[in-house]
């Protein structure tokens, strides 16, 4: 076999130290919705995309992981970002291309992507946070 | 669903919400017998009985969020669509299974798909439940099992990118491996 698991060892524990900083508590967890109404929208390409940025940016305090049906499934795909204060910002109608802006500018320098959230209402934007 | 692997990343999804702590997926292709049959097997929570009879019911669900539940009926009506079959067995307590077979050769067989897009997205939503994965392409087998990098790299959690890209290229190779003449 052309890839063998002492291989990925080696990988891994090179970046081990940056590893470690990634389960640190200032970091957003983002959260992508992975039901039927997800998957069949299109959310495997945007978490795909997601685990590729976020390697690409270098960003280890990011996590990423899935969510049930959110209950919008008109809105699929659907990218929930959380800070560390537990402050939700959601995304709406994602592909990979929105990912790849939603982490330049949210995920690596905290500006909220307003175009992209569920709280644009005829071309207006509404307070894209939600209280947790 | 556009890919049977889509259709795969949906119903390992059920059993993470029945808590399993092992997913396993078998998917058995052979060009002698024109069949693609795709088992998943879960230690989840497991169906009640009452529920299981119509479980293929897109009007029921136990979900609040929504009042339609499309996963396993999808399946099922791709399946069926296909000159297969469609099976769900269930046990309380013990866990779930779900099985899926196709004519290999249906003019309504969607592709496989992107597999390696499809365990990359599995293991970045399981959490700590663990992957067993093993693909029989006419007896050639590719087994992909997550306990084993776990146990290797001594970690409880797969989803980092370095491991992550590794998988990927790891399932991508392994297949290809496979599926050669």
């Amino acid at each position: 076999m052309a890839k063998s698991l002492a291989e990925l060892k080696a990988i891994r524990e090179k970046k081990l130290n940056e590893i470690n900083l990634r389960h640190g508590k200032n970091g957003y967890r983002v959260v992508v919705g992975m039901a039927t109404c997800g998957i069949a929208a299109g959310a495997r390409p945007v978490m795909v995309k997601l685990m590729e940025e976020v390697d690409a940016k270098g960003l280890v305090d990011v996590t990423v992981a899935q969510t049930g049906c959110i209950g919008s499934c008109r809105l699929e795909p659907i990218v929930e970002v959380y800070d560390a204060n537990n402050e939700k910002v959601t995304y709406v109608h994602m592909t990979p291309e929105k990912v790849a802006k939603v982490v330049a500018e949210h995920l690596a320098q905290g500006k909220v992507v307003d175009e992209y959230t569920m709280t644009v209402v005829d071309g207006k934007v509404i307070d894209p946070t939600v209280k947790g | 669903m556009k890919e049977l692997s889509l259709h795969i990343l949906d119903i390992t999804q059920n059993s993470i919400r029945a808590q399993a702590k092992l997913v396993k997926l078998l998917i058995i292709e052979s060009t002698a017998n024109n069949e693609l049959t795709i088992i998943i097997t879960d230690d989840g929570c497991g169906i009640p009985a009452d529920r299981l009879e119509n479980i293929t019911d897109p009007f029921v669900t136990t979900r609040t969020t929504r009042k339609v539940g499309l996963g396993l009926s999808l399946f099922k009506a791709a399946a069926e669509a296909c000159g297969g079959y469609f099976e769900i067995s269930s046990s309380l307590g013990v866990g779930t299974k779900v099985v899926g077979s196709f004519m290999r050769d249906h003019i309504d067989r969607v592709p496989l798909g992107n597999m390696a897009d499809t365990v990359l997205t599995m293991v970045m939503s399981f959490g700590e439940t663990d992957l067993y994965y093993q693909h029989n392409f006419n007896n050639q087998l590719f087994v992909f099992n997550t306990r084993e990098i776990k146990d290797t790299l001594e970690v409880e959690s797969l989803n980092e990118p370095a491991i992550l890209n590794w998988i990927r290229e790891f399932v991508s190779e392994g297949l290809e491996e496979i599926m050669e003449e």
